[in-house]
């Protein structure tokens, strides 16, 4: 280049800041917010520091958590998905036919397919939420109502409505093992966070998400597959809901297709909302949607060891999630 | 001219953000029914002194005064009622809407509760005529060209009853025949007393409007003179804080032409149909060879560009690259033969906003960055701080987010995007729209470099003296259709303005070398 035309800077060289520094800023509210409510529960809630409160919140969390990953993936490229809690209804309805009614007679058989094949149904009933999205180029929000309606009929029909109830503790593993004490299910929820927050740092999918919901346009002008990309989070949604459902059906020893996953679209969304993913897509922030939903339910919590009733606990979660988000808004 | 007291007056206004100095001691008068031009190159300042003024930002220190009386609006809004009205270089109207809701948008006509749509409509449409614009009022924006949405919004900046109205590089997607109507708008403005601040890039457009003119340059305003008093080269001269003698020296572009051997076939396009706006277009582009792509605004240009980059379904025609025919079904596709296509809106359809330098750098080339879908991060890295080095890119660094950066260096990245895959075919359109003099030397210097290097450019502009300076041919593109190509001597400004003004029959004769060829 020639030197010739190059103008000097425009203004002095700033000082370079450190990319450490300026990524952890995001996640510096949640993180306050919840070591505040810690402080506030150690100090104020008696028998806070034990092992069974710590469970209890955790099991309570892991579902949302786990459901809230992939709803960040699908808001990250600037969608939303109403159907995850009628995906875990479906798979909750597959699984307790699968082991109840062992194929082949075999029981161990039964309990192998009951974990995989209505995980591998949720992600295909999300697949179709991407080809909605897609294909058919339907508004996300339209796209996935249609199974947030339809898929907890279809989880009725399955059932003939009926509550499914067992005890097979091969299966209820999901929900009820504790190797060295610990939730399987919490297990569960720290790897697919741990899983999930890697693919977004360090995986072209990842990177192509956030180009996909920060613009559409340019993603496409650069290569990216921008339809691969939606129904890959779409599919990953669905998966996540169906482990979520299995969790739990496991836990309550029964399968109630009008109870399994209901209301857990607004968990999760809230959840993610409240970690500081972006709504409008092209940020998102795995470690924050965890850190949102410990929050929300540490509030639930609190609220519930002080004695006030639940119906007013979910009053007052829902302005701590309309102050996280105002609180998001004024950081832009 | 002279004036008694300053309908507009900043005085020693400073801004810094998180301690970095945006203006320093910076100050902007303005009369009634002045027509003022504000310039600078990107980031001296000039964006965030209109913010300053308009409330959008919160001045450090200094005195704002307007009408006689000392303001300090809180927000754009304020800023609105107070008789300021501000027009953005991006459009900034709501696409649904129709043409008049989006004029009257929270002024609404009514008569009683009700809406008085005739009205509202009457007087869009008396309103748009005095800008030329024709069009059904009761129709949504987002059917119509850049052009006339723009028209649309300064008309609507218009009628609110401003005494001071600030444009923000309005003509940037304006074609010559709507710049003018805008320039007979403002003057009409300046007539009845209303104050115009006219930020442009196009100096010719401020020596045509504007009676006086503040130059900034780091923060500072560096001066204020008539338009009368100050030659063109002195005004840039002093926006760049170069002496005038060092300019003399170059051409008005840093293209540098280079007259090697071209290279063989990269690209022939012959005859390509894409819906309404483009009917048939033919052109080639070899190795090494920088093509222009020249035509008013709606002429083809743009479309022509995206039907060989991929981005639009090809109704027609054929294209082949070296030498074999090709289908062409997706940007995708248009990638993997070797293509890089920078569009004409950076924002819309260039940046990822919100997201780093590195990854806007690295967009397109992740999947060859990866290994088993994981990106190498030690390799990205490298490759995005060599080109930061490489093209000279203004950042915090690596990690800084692009829509921080300004104009000219979102636009280097956004080569830098292109240019790190090793294409074989650059596709720009309008590469250096909108951005400062000293990056856009830069990006044409590089262009030259690179073209030398080998690599096949085709350019579209509008700036003829680029086209001129910088292409090796010109295709000329009017009405849809490419209708003649301009090589050697027949090259000049002059000809590609008749051309694209009168098609190839009717102009100039063709020069002894090279000419004007009539495409068929």
């Amino acid at each position: 280049m020639s030197e010739g035309t190059t103008t000097p800077p425009l203004r002095p060289p700033a000082p370079a800041k450190q990319g450490s520094h300026r990524r952890s800023i995001p996640l510096l509210g949640p993180l306050l917010a919840l070591l505040a409510l810690l402080l506030f529960n150690i100090f104020f809630t008696p028998n806070f520091l034990t092992a069974q409160t710590l469970n209890v919140n955790l099991t309570q969390v892991a579902t949302i958590v786990i459901v809230g990953v992939g709803m960040t993936l699908v808001i990250a490229t600037a969608g939303i998905d109403l159907s995850v809690g009628a995906l875990m209804a479906i798979a909750g309805a597959l699984a307790p036919m699968l082991f109840l009614n062992p194929p082949l007679g075999s029981p161990a058989l039964g309990v192998a397919l009951a974990f995989v094949l209505p995980v591998l149904a949720a992600g295909a009933f999300g697949m179709f939420n991407g080809l909605l999205v897609t294909r058919f180029q339907i508004q996300p929000f339209i796209a996935t109502l249609v199974l947030f309606i339809a898929g907890r009929g279809i989880a009725q029909v399955l059932t003939n409505g009926q509550l499914q109830t067992f005890s097979n503790t091969s299966f209820q593993v999901i929900g009820l093992g504790r190797p060295f004490g610990i939730p399987v299910q919490v297990i569960l929820m720290l790897v697919v966070v741990a899983l999930f927050a890697w693919v977004m740092a360090r995986t072209v999918f990842g990177r192509q998400i956030l180009a996909v919901g920060g613009n559409e346009r340019a993603a496409r002008l650069s290569g990216v597959p921008v339809n691969r990309v939606k129904l890959a989070v779409y599919g990953i949604s669905g998966l996540l809901s169906g482990i979520a459902g299995l969790i739990v059906i496991s836990i309550n020893s029964s399968s109630d297709a009008n109870q399994v996953g209901l209301n857990m679209e607004l968990d999760a969304i809230a959840a993610v909302a409240v970690g500081g993913t972006a709504l409008t897509g092209g940020r998102a922030t795995i470690v924050g949607t965890l850190l949102g939903a410990l929050i929300i339910q540490l509030i639930r919590y609190s609220l519930l060891a002080r004695g006030v009733p639940d119906a007013a606990a979910l009053v007052v979660k829902a302005g701590i999630i309309l102050l996280a988000v105002y609180v998001q808004r004024q950081r832009r | 001219m002279t004036h008694s007291e300053p309908l507009l007056q900043l005085e020693g206004i400073n801004k810094a953000f998180s301690g970095v100095p945006a203006l320093t001691d910076a100050s902007l008068t303005v009369s009634a029914g002045e027509i003022h031009a504000l310039i600078g190159q990107n980031g001296a300042g000039k964006s965030t002194l209109i913010k300053v003024l308009t409330g959008a930002y919160r001045r450090d220190s200094g005195v704002i005064r307007f009408g006689g009386a000392e303001v300090d609006f809180a927000s754009p809004q304020a800023a609105q009622l107070g008789g300021i009205s501000t027009i953005y270089q991006e459009v900034n109207l709501i696409p649904y809407l129709s043409l008049s809701e989006n004029i009257f948008l929270g002024r609404e006509r009514r008569r009683g509760p009700f809406l008085d749509w005739g009205r509202m409509n009457r007087e869009a449409r008396t309103l748009l005529e005095r800008f030329d614009v024709q069009a059904d009022v009761t129709r949504p924006l987002m059917g119509l060209s850049v052009a006339v949405q723009q028209m649309v919004a300064i008309a609507r900046a218009v009628s609110i009853d401003s005494r001071l109205v600030i444009m923000d590089e309005p003509t940037s997607s304006l074609d010559d025949r709507e710049v003018e109507t805008l320039f007979g708008v403002i003057r009409q403005l300046g007539a009845s007393g209303v104050a115009v601040v006219f930020v442009s890039h196009r100096l010719d457009e401020l020596y045509a409007v504007c009676s006086g003119v503040t130059i900034m340059r780091d923060g500072r305003t560096v001066e204020r003179r008539a338009m009368t008093d100050i030659s063109k080269l002195e005004l840039v001269a002093s926006m760049l804080g170069k002496e005038p003698g060092e300019l003399r020296r170059e051409g008005e572009t840093a293209f540098v032409k280079n007259h090697n051997q071209k290279g063989e076939e990269l690209l022939e396009v012959r005859g390509v149909r894409s819906g309404p706006a483009l009917r048939s277009a033919s052109l080639d582009v070899r190795k090494g060879e920088i093509v222009g792509l020249a035509g008013l605004l709606g002429s083809g240009r743009t479309e022509t560009a995206r039907v060989v980059f991929g981005a639009d379904a090809l109704a027609g025609g054929e294209i082949k690259i070296a030498g074999q025919p090709a289908t062409l079904r997706s940007p995708a596709d248009a990638i993997r033969a070797g293509f890089g296509f920078c569009s004409e809106d950076r924002k819309i359809e260039g940046i990822v906003p919100d997201q780093s330098v590195r990854e806007n750098l690295t967009l397109a080339l992740l999947p060859e960055l990866s290994r088993r879908g994981i990106v190498d991060a030690a390799k990205q890295n490298e490759i995005v701080e060599r080109f930061i080095r490489r093209l000279g890119i203004k950042t915090t660094g690596p990690d800084q987010k692009i829509r921080e950066l300004s104009g000219g260096n979102q636009q280097k990245v956004l080569l830098a995007r292109w240019l790190c895959m090793n294409p074989k075919l650059l596709i720009l359109d309008e590469p250096t729209r909108g951005i400062d003099v000293g990056a856009k030397g830069e990006i044409q210097a590089l262009l030259s470099e690179l073209a030398a290097g080998g690599l096949g450019v085709l350019m579209i502009s509008s700036e003829l003296e680029e086209l001129a300076e910088g292409c090796d041919r010109v295709v000329v593109m009017r009405d849809g259709s490419s209708v003649a190509e301009l090589t050697g001597d027949g090259l000049t400004q002059d000809h590609l303005m008749g051309v694209m003004a009168h098609g190839a029959a009717q102009a100039v004769p063709a020069a002894p070398q090279g000419g004007i060829q009539n495409h068929v």
